[in-house]
């Protein structure tokens, strides 16, 4: 089992779709959300997400094909 | 020894101790040095800070080490010059540039780095890392050259040669990751939470992003302890826009500067305002990747994060860790943010070159063309004292500038000079 620390960022079309439910749902990973910014036309949300590796990953691959991005909790870490 | 009382999360405010941690275990939140401000205020002068070296070390005081013998290969103290020419040609007549290009791994890095460096031999690493376009990677490894320790430095594959080069010669072990910028910075994510070492910019980044205080510190000092009217300052992660920032309100607030009574920090030491501190802090990126900006225009309280497209590779991070921070101070300080167009970076090296004699890398550009839009926008006026940060050495992206090229060639005759050279128009 292991831990994943990501940031969901949410267009506008996207906002209004249960990504994280269908992620815990379809996906063998447990989620939990830990700050937030959600509002009508964009938002991000902060999770930790629990599961195998494969499994976060192969959930994080199906996230990122809806056009919710999928970055690391600390921003990029390749820097200048 | 540091004046270091912990670590504290900038958004759900849990405390920490100084330890090589950077992430809020509760919310995820990055964490920040909190410092024991009473006792600096008891310690630190303007004399003290005379008789330091000539580095960053000279503020050893407002740093979060605790070494006697901190790694030091003499970052910072750079130049702080008069722009006349660049100055006239833009209709400015107190312009001053900062000139972080010539730190002795030619950016302004060192600053952090050496910070950063200096942590990690405390904590015990033997190995110092980072995940680099570039100028990190140069620093990192000149670094871990001077500490003796092991340097660890990833870049992406198709990184300028030059720019390998500069990093190379150090001696660490490079990895040269085949893949998109998404790729590399997941796999420097696993990395860093599977093995035992010092990454500058992640577990180290609390202390490493406080070295970027010195740049405000400096200015300030060698304009005779007094802030400008105006910094203009290349912007990527937003880590450095803050700290200039934060540089300026902690020497307000500890009474150093001339004419400006002491104050107290409040409760947030990262978002103090001292109402003497009246720089409006001017914010520059590229546009191929400018997520602060393009929030900061539509006035909205969310950076969305963007895939970088822009010349300017030492800027280009699409999801900044303190966009959110940095716009907060562009606001506070009445300052203004800019994307410049990408067909504006080179002229901006250029410009600076031909009146200053400074090369700049294409940082350096988005800096030159983000200060002259800010003139022709009003934001400036003519007698305003103004500091642009040149935060890079052009040596590092010659590839941009290449088209500057185009010697007259002539047979070694002075027939033949005098009627090329007649020919060209002098």
């Amino acid at each position: 089992m292991g831990k994943q620390r990501v940031k969901f960022s949410f267009p506008e079309d996207m906002v209004k779709e249960p990504v994280i439910h269908k992620l815990g749902h379809d996906y063998k990973i447990v989620t939990s959300i830990r700050r937030a910014d959600v509002r009508e036309d964009t938002g991000w949300v902060i999770l930790e997400l629990e599961g195998e590796d494969a499994e976060i990953e192969r959930g994080l691959a199906w996230v990122g094909t809806t056009g919710v991005r999928v970055d690391l909790v600390s921003g990029d870490i390749v820097d200048g | 020894m540091a004046f270091v009382n912990g670590l504290k999360c900038r958004e759900c405010d849990r405390e920490y101790p100084p330890e090589a941690l950077n992430v809020c275990d509760f919310c995820f939140g990055p964490l920040e040095v909190v410092y024991d401000y009473a006792t600096i205020s008891e310690v630190i002068s303007q004399d003290r800070i005379a008789k330091g070296p000539l580095s960053i070390w000279r503020y050893r005081d407002l740093l979060p080490a605790d070494s006697d013998d901190p790694v030091d290969i003499m970052a910072g103290f750079t130049p702080l010059i008069k722009a006349r020419n660049l100055g006239k040609q833009l209709g400015l007549n107190n312009l001053y540039i900062k000139n972080d290009s010539v730190n002795p791994s030619f950016s302004f890095k060192d600053r952090v780095v050496s910070v950063a460096a200096t942590k990690a031999v405390e904590f015990g690493f033997d190995t110092l890392a980072c995940a680099s376009t570039g100028n990190l990677a140069c620093s990192v490894a000149a670094h871990a050259a001077r500490a003796g320790i092991r340097a660890i430095v990833f870049i992406p594959s198709d990184l300028e040669r030059g720019k390998i080069i500069c990093a190379a010669v150090y001696g660490p072990t490079m990895i040269s990751v085949e893949g998109n910028y998404d790729d590399v910075n997941r796999l420097c994510s696993e990395i860093a939470d599977n093995y035992p070492w010092a990454f500058v910019n992640i577990n180290m980044r609390p202390y490493y992003a406080e070295g970027s205080k010195t740049l405000g510190y400096e200015v300030a000092e060698q304009l005779g302890w007094r802030l400008p009217d105006h910094v203009v300052v290349p912007t990527a992660s937003g880590a450095m826009f803050t700290k200039i920032w934060k540089g300026f309100n902690e020497l307000a607030c500890l009474g150093m500067l001339d004419g400006v009574e002491s104050s107290s920090f409040g409760p947030d030491q990262n978002t103090v305002h001292h109402p003497a501190v009246t720089t409006r802090m001017h914010m520059t990126q590229a546009a191929g990747c400018a997520p602060i900006v393009t929030a900061w225009e539509s006035g909205s309280l969310q950076v969305m994060p963007v895939r970088p497209d822009s010349i300017a590779k030492s800027l280009a991070i699409g999801n900044p860790a303190d966009g959110i921070y940095s716009m907060r101070v562009v606001n506070k300080s009445a300052g203004t943010a800019y994307a410049v167009p990408e067909e504006e970076v080179v002229p901006g090296i250029k410009l600076l070159a031909e009146t200053e004699g400074i090369f700049t890398e294409t940082a350096g550009g988005v800096a030159i063309s983000g200060l002259k839009h800010a003139v022709d926008s009003g934001a400036i006026k003519p007698d305003d004292l103004t500091v642009v940060y040149i935060t890079g050495n052009g040596l590092k992206t010659q590839e941009a500038v290449e088209s500057v090229v185009n010697p007259l060639t002539v047979k070694p005759f002075m027939g033949a000079f005098e009627e090329a050279f007649n020919q060209r128009g002098g």
